[in-house]
């Protein structure tokens, strides 16, 4: 049974549509108008205990509604949501104590306290023993590689430890469905590398459910096999992040580097030229005829170095949000 | 002891202890907040002048407005300590989380977020306790002829009472919190209900010097027993203690059924903004 079960989820919100300028102040003060905005529309999830799912779309496309409304925060307009057995909105403690959120610009750790603090009283709100909370605080400081910051007040934290420990305090009581949104906002390269890692690492410990939203694609292609994209409220690839490749990116990139230049209708016959640059030839070649050619090349040409390349992910997926503005 | 009481006591010791270290790190701004509540000295020096009333003088006889200048000086001191005590802020710090996303955090744990409002105000309440017993001290000093101990009953009596007023404002102010589900800034709410509790609650003059029919009708409202009502249990003054109790007692049976429904039509209007 899917441990996110989501059908027909919509969320409408009502928001005041307040025009610029003095007239439209007083227009807005004497007689409020509003608008129904449809953030979320018809969505359907279904995911797997254990699987680690990204959810991509650009700014206001509706991931973060989605999320608050996996987690209960807000209310459904429409369509029903079982997260862990549980309804999130009816908040019981049993749920709660399920899941936890990761947001990656808020944090829940007290400001002025270290966050050893803050986790006592993670581990009093649910419950965890001191004797096993110590032991899962070991644990997860040793994942992240804290030590003595766990001492020091947060707001004296650099942001990466800073997110290092309000991760610590989002899985110290081991949620079995982690929602995380925008994990490693604002990390540099090198901290996001060691979140990501720990991310996979405790999803193979602990078999726990990931939903991640991020701007990153590293972060996605790192973690997750299947991705969801989301645009204008409403999801419209729900698959594996290869099949999302392939099926935009029919061509692969080859490029090559000859002893000698030639001439460019020299490779016509083998792919579309991309480009060529002295010795440097790169081709666009049709995924089911890439061995072939590739064999071609070899055979026909004297190549020092060969290299087979996807287009990055971020332009295959840029391009679709593209195709779907214009459509 | 059974395993859920053993872990709510504890998570009781360690919210408080927490938000304990919270507030001592904003000690010097605490005791400043504790300085500043110096109305009751203030209005103990308007009343004594325009009565004539002297309470360093321990042989002062009643004034012609009739006040006991010695009990009129206990009355306002109870009123400092009183106020210390049952201080309640929780509508700013709720609508600075609500408009910051820290109430999506708060929510998404198995605790109902007004025990961590109702931990932090008692934390610092005790972080008050030092500054109150010092201002105490400076003012028997200023004050001789003032000093006194309430009875142990008094005394207990006192401190339930505080108990009470705490419970009542804060439901109160829990109660207009939950407006910020509906408009952002319900604060400008609990600015209005300042007007009433500066007068009717005992804080700018002892109830019995208000015209009959005012006082009687204050002892209707909730204002009377989050000030007056607990100060002169303090100041060991004679009250009327069952039909005190019993008028808190229906307060809080209507304010607490009233709070919990808009708190939960409040959590479905939510909009997790800011976060």
């Amino acid at each position: 049974m899917a441990i996110v079960d989501v059908r027909g989820l919509s969320k409408t919100f009502r928001v005041a549509d307040k025009q610029p300028g003095l007239g439209g102040t007083l227009r807005h003060f004497v007689q409020r108008r509003h608008r129904l905005v449809p953030a979320v529309q018809d969505i359907n999830i279904s995911i797997e205990a254990g699987e680690i799912v990204g959810f991509l779309g650009p700014n206001g496309a509706g991931k973060t509604t989605t999320l608050k409304m996996l987690t209960g925060l807000i209310h459904p307009s429409a369509g029903s949501v079982r997260v862990a057995g549980h309804e999130p909105f009816r908040r019981q403690a049993d749920f709660l104590r399920q899941i936890t959120l990761v947001m990656g610009q808020k944090q829940q750790l007290i400001w002025d306290l270290p966050p050893l603090d803050s986790l006592r009283v993670h581990a009093a709100v649910y419950g965890i023993d001191t004797a096993e909370s110590k032991r899962r605080i070991t644990e997860l400081a040793d994942m992240l590689e804290l030590d003595e910051e766990l001492t020091r007040p947060v707001r004296k934290l650099s942001l990466g430890q800073r997110m290092k420990a309000e991760l610590m305090a989002a899985l110290l009581h081991q949620p079995a469905v982690l929602f995380l949104d925008e994990p490693t906002l604002g990390l540099d390269v090198n901290a996001q590398v060691r979140v990501r890692s720990f991310l996979a690492d405790y999803n193979r410990r602990t078999g726990a459910t990931v939903l991640l939203t991020s701007h990153y694609m590293g972060d996605i292609t790192a973690l997750c096999e299947r991705v969801l994209l989301i645009h204008q409220g409403r999801l419209f690839y729900d698959g594996s992040l290869e099949g999302l490749t392939d099926r935009l990116a029919p061509c692969r990139q080859v490029r090559l580097e000859l002893r000698h230049a030639l001439p460019a209708q020299m490779f016509e016959s083998y792919g579309s030229l991309e480009s060529q640059n002295g010795n440097e030839v790169r081709l666009l070649i049709e995924r089911d005829q890439l061995t072939r050619q590739v064999g071609r090349l070899l055979a026909d040409f004297d190549v020092c170095d060969l290299e087979v390349n996807d287009p990055p992910v971020e332009e295959i997926i840029g391009q679709l949000f593209r195709q779907r503005d214009a459509t | 002891m059974n395993t859920k009481l053993r872990r709510g006591l504890r998570l009781v010791r360690v919210l408080l202890s927490s938000q304990y270290a919270y507030m001592l790190e904003y000690r010097a701004e605490i005791a400043l907040w504790a300085l500043s509540g110096v109305l009751p000295f203030i209005m103990l020096g308007l009343w004594s002048g325009a009565s004539g009333a002297d309470a360093s003088n321990a042989t002062a006889e009643l004034t012609p407005l009739g006040l006991d200048p010695i009990a009129l000086a206990r009355y306002f001191l109870a009123v400092f300590i009183v106020r210390q005590f049952t201080l309640v802020w929780v509508i700013y710090t709720f609508e600075e989380d609500h408009l910051q996303g820290r109430l999506s955090g708060y929510l998404l744990q198995p605790l109902a977020p007004v025990w961590r409002y109702v931990s932090a105000h008692i934390a610092e309440q005790a972080t008050r306790l030092p500054f109150v017993i010092a201002l105490a001290a400076l003012f028997f000093l200023l004050y001789p002829a003032a000093f006194w101990l309430p009875s142990p009953a008094a005394l207990l009596l006192a401190v339930l009472a505080m108990q009470l007023a705490f419970a009542l404002r804060f439901l109160i102010q829990f109660a207009l919190t939950t407006v910020c589900f509906w408009s952002e800034r319900a604060s400008a709410l609990e600015r209005l209900l300042f007007i009433p509790y500066l007068y009717l609650s005992g804080l700018i003059a002892p109830l019995h010097l208000y015209p009959e029919p005012v006082r009687r009708l204050a002892l209707w409202t909730p204002f009377p027993y989050m000030i007056a009502i607990p100060a002169q249990l303090l100041a060991g003054e004679e009250v009327d203690v069952v039909a005190s109790f019993a008028v808190v007692g229906c307060w809080i049976a209507i304010l607490l059924p009233l709070t919990l429904f808009l708190w939960r039509r409040g959590l479905r209007k939510y909009g997790a903004m800011g976060a």
